[in-house]
């Protein structure tokens, strides 16, 4: 999977895209903590709008970069997510702790 | 019950595998007309389900899961999927939600995810012999829906 990323202002953004499955998973996570390891953001975005499927392995991928951001003091806020990976999300009460954005923000 | 239609495969516990189970169950699925949501309820319990077994039955050699779709009378979509591995030792302990033996890239969601996409489900195990996860979902389906929008006029 190719992670396309943003820098501005200290805020980076990953833009994830595909299936996020147990088989990509790990994959996902290394890709994300090398970001974050290089940039050194306060916050992190992950822009989901690109993802066409979403099981749990979603979930850890979230957490993990949470756990990431918080060394740094910074964090983490989720964009543009499907109906699906939602569903998933909310099932594992992850509004209570990463902040959720607009479930797809105009271009 | 007699299923209307049936589908078994079988293949080795492989993590590439988890998008070829989801995608069986979600074309099988797609003669019960499910609406889009029920197909990604599916597809994720599917993928929890294999998943598992991938993970956890097989830690360390690669075995065979099966996965078994039954189509049943009131548009029912049956879905079973058994390994031949360890078996879990603590099955309650197991379903306790972000409870995981797994490593990081696990999140413990796995059994209340398919808990509560699905109508109903069932897990049993045997240390050293196996494990089997069966969920039932009622789909909508076309019919089911016209009538909805016949009432409503």
């Amino acid at each position: 999977m190719q992670y396309t990323s943003l820098l501005q202002d200290k805020r980076l953004t990953i833009l994830l895209s595909g299936e996020i499955d147990h088989h990509s998973a790990r994959e996902t996570m290394e890709a994300i903590t090398a970001k974050i390891d290089v940039y050194l953001p306060r916050r992190c975005v992950l822009d989901f709008g690109a993802v066409s499927f979403m099981d749990s392995s979603g979930i850890a991928i979230v957490i993990h970069t949470l756990r990431a951001m918080e060394e740094l003091g910074g964090e983490v806020w989720l964009a543009n997510i499907p109906a699906q990976p939602m569903k998933v999300l909310r099932a594992a009460g992850i509004e209570k702790l990463v902040r959720l954005g607009a479930e797809r923000s105009p271009a | 019950m007699k299923p209307e239609n049936e589908l078994n495969a079988q293949f080795p516990s492989l993590s590439a595998n988890e998008a070829l189970a989801r995608q069986l169950a979600a074309a099988f699925a797609a003669q019960m007309d499910p609406t889009l949501e029920e197909l990604g309820d599916l597809k994720t319990a599917v993928s929890e389900a294999v998943t598992n077994a991938i993970v956890h039955a097989y830690p360390d050699r690669i075995g065979p899961v099966s996965l078994r779709l039954r189509r049943l009378a009131g548009n029912v979509l049956e879905i079973t999927v058994r390994d031949r591995g360890c078996g879990i030792p603590d099955v309650a302990k197991a379903r306790e939600p972000m409870f995981t033996t797994g490593g990081a890239e696990r999140s413990g969601m796995g059994f209340t995810i398919m808990e509560s996409f699905m109508n109903s489900f069932s897990l049993r195990s045997a240390p050293g012999k196996g494990t089997t996860v069966k969920m039932r979902k009622k789909l909508t389906g076309r019919d089911q829906g016209s009538r909805i929008k016949d009432q409503g006029t």
